[in-house]
């Protein structure tokens, strides 16, 4: 067989390409960074600090400890969000593909919120239900769950008859048809969902952050911005971007390819 | 030989909405038995209802008026293998998983396996369906519907749009399988040629909507199929009953 000889092959041109994928993303970030030192020393040290007065706020705020703090708080509110708005606006965008009825009674409301700017719906919910921890992540929530909805019941919409034939046909149970027959379809709509929802929601979270609370980087911009501290808040801002950054890499990016290895 | 199958169809009327309010009959007058172990082909011209009589017989399709009883209970409570006409694997899941899926969970794989290998397979059982053509996919199908015992076997045109030589070797492993394991097997073709080379009976439907004109027993032995002057003589007696009614 060729399998014996072409499989080592295989395998080191995945490696070399695996190298090659680094390389280039780490010629990007250098990139970056050389395009912000220029237009640091064009642009004044005062409006856009320079790499290494950033970088040197950032560790300061590292070694406090602070950093960590504000940045953890900022994450679990991330989270608890995240995990709200992709249960209920996954069951409700389902529901609304499967059955009719529902969906003309959603859909208008749906749009309603699509369309509603997050920070109307931030400000109305402090107001209604106080400065509290609960209205914060229920606003962030309920800016996601209408695109989560929307997208799920796409996928709902998009379940293929011919699939749902055969494991009638052949006697699947719920859980067999749900496992091997329907998740599979909805996957790569439920990983649509996800991905924009993780980086809608970070900047949602920031918003609400700053309007009423009083921890989280929105809340540490916010009392830096009054300061006209630039640095830190570059420092800050940049901080919260790598961790959404790893999250994509070390996270989504594997599932997504393991989900989608039966494509050609 | 097991005598039990014995399937009764009684198809009164078949209708398909059309968009504007209306129905469209697309089958009328269908009634047919068949006995344990028989190779009955319907033959009729494309666009008659062949796909949608199967989809009845199969119990998917039960928005129609007759009755369908497979050794007397309704198609839903029988064991039924179809090879529809897209071969209808999923995607995301391996050979092996796609034949494994048809049978109750903790059956053993060798059995799988087994079968697999007898459509030829056997190399590609850990792959995606993605990576097999269109006659390998058929295979698989095959095999999954012999997977479940079948009481009753439906095949929805299963040699067309795969080349000649591909053809007659899906042919001679259907033949294989189903020496092994005997079963009734109904299947459906525009072909006559291909009815004549392996019917016991053939069904001859009219054009849309699809109504039973004849019948048309074929007494040959299996093993005087592959002379061309019978299969000749088949055919231009198939066609002449077909005119005739």
């Amino acid at each position: 067989m060729t399998a014996s000889s072409s499989e080592p092959a295989t395998a080191r041109a995945q490696a070399s390409a695996a190298t090659s994928a680094i390389a280039l993303r780490a010629t990007s970030f250098m990139i970056l960074l050389a395009v912000w030192e220029i237009a640091s020393r064009t642009a004044g040290s005062r409006m856009l600090p320079s790499v290494e007065t950033v970088a040197t706020a950032l560790i300061a705020a590292a070694l406090t400890g602070d950093l960590f703090h504000h940045l953890g708080i900022t994450l679990a509110r991330s989270a608890a969000a995240f995990a709200m708005a992709m249960t209920a606006g996954t069951a409700l965008g389902l529901a609304m593909g499967r059955w009719r009825s529902l969906n003309l009674i959603f859909d208008g409301w749906v749009v309603l919120l699509l369309n509603l700017p997050a920070l109307v719906i931030a400000v109305l919910a402090y107001v209604w239900f106080g400065l509290t921890e609960a209205a914060a992540i229920g606003a962030v929530a309920l800016n996601k769950l209408p695109l989560v909805a929307i997208t799920l019941r796409e996928g709902a919409r998009s379940l293929d008859r011919d699939y749902a034939e055969l494991a009638t046909l052949y006697r699947f149970g719920r859980w067999k048809r749900f496992r091997h027959v329907i998740a599979p379809q909805l996957a790569p709509f439920f990983m649509v969902a996800a991905r924009s929802g993780l980086s809608l929601i970070w900047k949602i979270v920031l918003v609400v952050e700053l309007l009423g609370r009083s921890d989280g980087i929105g809340f540490k911009l916010q009392l830096y911005f009054q300061l006209f501290d630039v640095p830190d808040i570059l420092a800050y801002a940049l901080a919260f971007a790598g961790v959404v950054q790893l999250i994509e890499w070390a996270i989504l990016q594997p599932i997504e390819r393991r989900a989608g290895s039966w494509r050609r | 030989m097991a005598e039990v199958s014995r399937l009764e169809v009684e198809i009164v009327e078949k209708q398909f909405p059309t968009p504007p309010g209306g129905r469209r009959t697309v089958l009328r007058d269908v009634s047919f038995q068949m006995r344990a172990g028989e190779l009955v082909v319907v033959l009729g011209p494309s666009g008659c209802g062949k796909t949608t009589l199967l989809n009845i017989v199969a119990g998917l399709d039960r928005d129609f008026t007759g009755s369908v009883r497979l050794a007397g209970k309704p198609p839903d409570a029988a064991r039924i293998g179809y090879v529809f006409q897209s071969p209808r694997l999923l995607p995301w899941r391996t050979v092996l998983e796609n034949v494994a899926l048809a049978l109750p969970s903790g059956t053993d794989p060798a059995v799988v396996l087994g079968l697999i290998a007898q459509v030829g397979l056997g190399e590609f059982a850990d792959v995606y369906p993605a990576r097999l053509s269109l006659g390998m996919a058929r295979r698989v199908s095959l095999a999954r519907a012999f997977a479940v015992e079948p009481e009753l076997l439906l095949m929805d045109e299963p040699f067309v749009s795969i080349d000649e030589p591909t053809a007659v070797r899906l042919r001679q492993q259907l033949l294989a399988l189903w020496h092994g394991r005997p079963t009734a097997v109904l299947l459906v073709t525009h072909n006559t040629r291909e009815a004549a080379e392996l019917a016991d009976r053939i069904l001859i439907l009219s054009s849309s909507p699809g109504r039973l004109i004849a019948e048309v027993a074929v007494p040959l032995a299996r093993e005087r199929r592959a002379d061309p002057v019978e299969i000749d003589r088949i055919c231009h007696d198939i066609d002449a009953r077909a005119a005739a009614s």
